[in-house]
């Protein structure tokens, strides 16, 4: 699968952030050989190692595990996002934990795949995150609706330009939490793909801005604000 | 004056001397346990005969209860360090008789809890291993300027305390001197040792909390033993047949993660709500996991909404979701089923999803009862409905709808 956006730029730089080792071969090895236009340009196993690494090497896309000694991935993104704010994060876990996943979206990173996902799949995340849009797992956008859900007994929102889905957005979450692929929701919805892209967007930002109550407990559980 | 001839290098354990000794070893035992030259020892129980004798009763009990030294070590003992342990021992039994002739027993309620809390001091001592000793000593050392003002003022009190029963011996009864005597002398000594209780206490507290990360290591190292290093085994041994090694990789992945993030797992310790402990969201992902290793495909539930005890209509929707899933896996020929379920206040939508080949509903054949008895029938007797979304080389959608029963819901809340 090619997207004809993409084919005509320059190779996507990749840079893998893991502390282990035989895990970043897997994906090096499984990411070069499915795809010819993302090239990996290095890897790290510890988070100063990523910052350092990050710093000079200045790739497009770091692909970020969530779960490392010294604050995981969302420790590398609070000290190199200020510093680096075009270079594009894509968490990657085995974690289902929402509170994780939350996390290191809340921290800067522009989406969020499980490790299990297909070398074919990851790239097109990678391209995705790169061209500017966001990526959700199915599951994140089930957490997502979930937080943003208006539940009997939810907190009040102080805001609701970001305290609240459109039912629009409410929509696209829920197909993506269906499975659907980009196209497969523009086609359901009769939007074009692109305002998927928007929407999703939007979502990531409201997901990153939000007081909302939930948003701001798993937050600050895990010392994020 | 001699010093000892044989010390060996560490805390040597409290023994009686068997060779060297005057009467029966206890104060070279004492010596050498301690570290100091034998004279200071003995000038130490002749000092403490005058406290009504309690300096020979220290002797006889310690000859009684320390065991002798096993080694036949051999020592010399100078004529004049003879004569001198000979003249100490005379002396300390003439100050006791001497006491007790005096008919001063009162010399002891001040030095006898002295004594007591001397005795204290020394079980601590022998309880406490090297390195707190050194900590101990260590600590000891650092004079600083509050240590300085805390050894004082224990020494105030402990001065105090004998200057009351020595002075005012005038008009109170004697029994009232004493207790305000022994009182100011145990609170003077204390006041002098307080940083040693301290550092005691919080050495006790440290300990008990290494125990309690030890057992939490060893039943993390359990877990994984059970779980990680079996399925692993079985993994290398069935490395030929990739369609079981997935399957218990992704049953093992799955155990993993609900005892690391379920609802009751190792990460979270807050007890579960037992009524939703077999509650719907509960009982689906059962039913996805059986599918999953049962067909070996890879099935991922997403739910959103909280979770609701199971009642009559959300059994059948479960079983209706479970059948659902088994056609996927069997039929689809899609690695992947996607399983979404929305639990909203007034009804329950579940969406089970697949990219495989897809079927036209109408060809098929009548014998085949799956789809229509399990699924549309069990959903349509509990006032459900489905919705199928089908069609050669489009994969498959089942969306099943079944509607909350709101007196029932009631009732339960209520």
């Amino acid at each position: 699968m090619s997207t004809p956006e993409t084919s005509d730029q320059a190779p996507t730089t990749v840079f893998l952030v893991d502390d282990h080792g035989l895990f970043r071969s897997g994906v090096r090895a499984e990411l070069e050989r499915a795809v010819p236009d993302v090239t990996v340009v290095g890897e790290a196993g510890s988070v100063d190692e990523a910052v350092a690494a990050i710093r000079h090497l200045r790739p497009d896309v770091v692909l970020l595990d969530v779960h490392m000694p010294d604050g995981g991935g969302a420790e590398v993104l609070r000290r190199i996002r200020p510093e680096l704010p075009d270079v594009v994060f894509l968490a990657l876990s085995v974690s289902d934990a929402a509170e994780d996943v939350i996390a290191v979206i809340r921290a800067g990173a522009r989406g969020y795949v499980t490790k299990t996902i297909s070398g074919r799949e990851l790239a097109d995340a990678v391209r995705r995150v790169r061209s500017g849009d966001a990526v959700f797992s199915p599951r994140l956008a089930g957490f997502v609706l979930d937080v943003f859900s208006d539940r009997p007994g939810a907190a009040p929102h102080t805001d609701p330009e970001l305290d609240m889905l459109t039912p629009r957005e409410r929509d696209v979450l829920r197909l993506l939490a269906r499975g659907y692929a980009y196209k497969e929701i523009a086609g359901e919805l009769f939007i074009s793909v692109k305002t998927v892209e928007t929407h999703v967007s939007s979502v990531l930002r409201k997901t990153q801005m939000s007081n909302r109550y939930e948003l701001s407990r798993w937050a600050s559980d895990r010392r994020l604000v | 004056m001699t010093t000892l001839p044989v010390r060996p290098p560490a805390t040597a354990p409290l023994l009686r001397r068997r060779s060297g000794r005057f009467v029966a070893g206890v104060a070279g035992g004492v010596a050498d346990h301690l570290g100091v030259r034998v004279l200071w020892v003995r000038v130490a129980f002749a000092l403490l005969a005058v406290v009504n004798g309690a300096g020979i009763a220290a002797y006889g009990l310690l000859w009684v209860f320390v065991r002798q030294e096993q080694a036949d070590v051999a020592r010399e003992v100078p004529r004049s360090e003879r004569q001198q342990a000979l003249g100490l021992a005379a002396l300390g039994i003439a100050v006791a008789f001497a006491g007790s002739a005096a008919g001063s027993p009162v010399i002891g309620w001040v030095v006898g809890p002295l004594g007591v809390a001397a005795i204290g001091a020394a079980v601590v001592w022998r309880e406490a291993d090297e390195s707190q000793r050194r900590k101990w000593t260590q600590g000891a050392r650092r004079t600083s300027a509050s240590t300085m003002v805390r050894v004082l003022s224990g020494a105030l009190f402990v001065a105090v305390g004998i200057a009351v029963f020595l002075l005012a011996n005038i008009e109170m009864g004697q029994l009232q001197f004493a207790v305000l005597a022994v009182v100011a002398t145990l609170a003077g000594v204390a006041v002098i040792t307080v940083p040693w209780w301290l550092r005691l206490m919080r050495d006790l507290g440290e300990e008990r909390r290494e125990r309690i990360v030890e057992s939490e290591r060893a039943e993390i190292a359990a877990h994984l033993h059970d779980s990680v290093l079996q399925t692993l085994a079985l993994i290398q041994r069935q490395s030929d047949q990739p369609r079981e090694v997935l399957r218990l990789a992704r049953g093992q992945e799955r155990e993993l993660r609900t005892w690391l993030y379920g609802p009751t797992g190792y990460g979270r310790r807050s007890v579960a709500d037992p009524a939703l402990d077999s509650g719907f969201t509960d009982a689906l992902t059962k039913a996805a996991a059986e599918v999953e290793d049962t067909y070996a495909k890879d099935v991922r539930p997403v739910v959103v909404g909280g979770d609701r005890p199971l009642d009559d209509g959300m059994r059948a929707l479960l079983l209706a979701s479970r059948e659902a899933l088994v056609n996927a896996a069997k039929h689809s020929g899609a690695e992947e089923i996607s399983v979404y379920v929305e639990m909203e206040p007034a009804e329950i939508n579940v969406f089970v999803r697949d990219r495989g080949i897809g079927f036209d509903p109408d060809a098929i054949p009548d014998d085949r009862h799956g789809l229509a008895d399990s699924v549309h029938g069990r959903m349509e007797r509990h006032g459900g409905s489905v919705r199928l979304r089908t069609g050669p080389g489009e994969g498959t959608e089942v969306h099943l709808r079944m509607p909350v029963d709101e007196k029932k819901q009631e009732e339960e809340t209520a």
